[in-house]
């Protein structure tokens, strides 16, 4: 090893390219197993508080087996073992249409839903029944009601566990290198084995990792902030 | 398909259970639970010098720890496995085990997000009872050790629980650096049999949900037992909901 030089990485092209397409792997992966997983969350929170009975066993077995195995597990079983249950004509489409990435957003989506209508439910939850009550007596209807006065209060409550959640999301995207995703923390690796600049490029993939986690975590707090009624009040 | 799980179990459950040992390192979940159960024994500590030092009036102690902790929060833990895979033995200048660079990387990563909750318990004491343990005479560890740090901990024990669960979860990360873990060892059984991945895994996440799943039951039973405690027995019930407190731990 001789002597620290960042150059010797951001200075070559071939290497920046690497990384800009691993950092745009990364939010691919990032964006789209976060829609899916905030789609998810709300049909399951709405599977869960709707009247039929077996809803709430299914929403509940769901939750509880992607909180209890680690995501690690839940990536390897779908790329691993139900990638390959598949029929043919599917299999072969996914493996020509980057399969890994497919299966990263699938795996991490599904598994972040449980985590994120947990949130939602607790935040809803926090929202005391007598608003509903008051909002029915008001004239309001039921959807009228979960629409102008239970969402907006129990989604705020919600928001910084969510955020949170949103923050892990964004972290755990870098578990999708296990099952050969091409994101951030693989292009680290590859240009580690093509530099042998370990130190140098293990810094600048951990700086880049956390300039973004700060970012959402910021614009989590902004989010927050915007959603306080007490601003609109003071203000 | 439950015939070739009962035979995949029946031919490789002492793998899973212990890995190669006699023969080789102890491995498959024996190693999981060693290796969760001593980063969470040495992050404890650790996280309490954290917080402390978090809480401390000498910048010079809560700088670094507040860089520390935010950094671990915002950097993938893989990430960070990897700077132990390769610091570690830099530093130490000796061939370390993936096991022993795991150990490191998770008591760091644990230790500082521990330090949090520690940090919320002491927080959420209030000052009163720092105040009150000088006035009598304390002086400031004594009243850490003796007063402050008694109440907190004892509230954190729910937490506590929760983040061994998390870190049982973690450790399925030291795949990428080759930990004998329980995960290693499925990856093991799966290039032997070749045929059946979708079993091997599925075997897997069943023993991973069925511990974490009891551990889990464990920390909440744990924590209604607090609250319960806390909140006296002439607190209505519906202030017991409000009063539990909130696990926080990292997911993974």
């Amino acid at each position: 090893m001789n002597g620290f030089d960042l150059s010797a990485i951001l200075g070559r092209s071939d290497y920046v390219s690497m990384l800009v397409h691993g950092i745009e792997m990364t939010f691919v992966i990032y964006l789209g197993s976060w829609l899916l997983a905030m789609t998810l969350a709300i049909l399951l929170l709405a599977l869960r508080m709707s009247p039929m009975r077996f809803g709430e066993p299914v929403v509940k077995a769901y939750v509880s087996y992607h909180r209890n195995v680690p995501t690690l597990v839940q990536l390897m079983l779908w790329y691993f073992g139900i990638f390959t249950l598949l029929p043919d004509g599917l299999t072969s489409w996914l493996a020509a249409h980057n399969a890994e990435t497919i299966f990263a957003v699938i795996g991490l989506g599904l598994c972040q839903a449980a985590y994120f209508s947990e949130d939602l439910r607790s935040g809803l939850r926090s929202v005391s029944p007598g608003q509903m009550e008051a909002a029915k007596a008001l004239g309001h209807s039921y959807l009228s009601a979960m629409r102008y006065i239970i969402m907006p209060q129990g989604v705020r409550n919600g928001l910084p566990p969510l955020i949170n959640h949103s923050v892990s999301l964004f972290k755990n995207s870098s578990l999708a290198i296990v099952i050969g995703a091409p994101e951030l923390t693989h292009a680290v690796k590859e240009i580690e084995n093509l530099s042998f600049r370990t130190f140098e490029i293990y810094l600048i993939g951990t700086v880049l990792y956390l300039v973004f986690s700060l970012l959402i975590m910021s614009g989590g707090a902004y989010l927050s902030m915007r959603a306080d009624p007490m601003r609109s009040a003071r203000a | 398909m439950i015939g070739d799980i009962i035979t995949i179990i029946n031919d490789y459950w002492l793998l899973l259970l212990i890995g190669q040992y006699p023969n080789g390192p102890l491995g498959g979940l024996a190693n999981t639970l060693i290796l969760s159960a001593l980063s969470i024994a040495l992050a404890f500590p650790v996280s309490i010098l954290f917080a402390l030092a978090r809480l401390s009036k000498w910048p010079l102690l809560r700088w670094p720890v507040t860089v520390l902790v935010y950094v671990t929060r915002g950097v993938p833990l893989l990430m960070l496995i990897l700077w132990s895979y390769f610091l570690v033995p830099l530093l130490t200048g000796a061939d370390v085990p993936s096991f022993v660079t795991m150990l490191t990387t998770l008591v760091i990563y644990q230790g500082a997000f521990l330090s949090e909750v520690v940090r919320a318990g002491i927080v959420a004491l209030g000052e009163g009872q720092m105040d009150a343990a000088r006035a009598l005479g304390h002086s400031y560890l004594s009243a850490m050790r003796f007063i402050i740090l008694p109440q907190a901990l004892y509230n954190m024990i729910p937490s506590m629980i929760s983040t061994f669960v998390a870190t049982i979860k973690d450790t399925t990360l030291g795949y990428v650096i080759n930990v004998p873990d329980l995960t290693f060892a499925a990856s093991q059984v799966n290039n032997q049999l070749l045929t059946q991945p979708f079993e091997v895994f599925l075997i897997l996440a069943v023993v991973y949900y069925a511990i974490c799943w009891s551990l889990t039951y464990l920390a909440n039973a744990v924590e209604r037992r607090i609250s319960r405690r806390r909140s006296g027995p002439a607190s209505d019930p519906a202030s017991l909901s409000l009063a539990q407190a909130k696990i926080v731990s990292e997911q993974l």
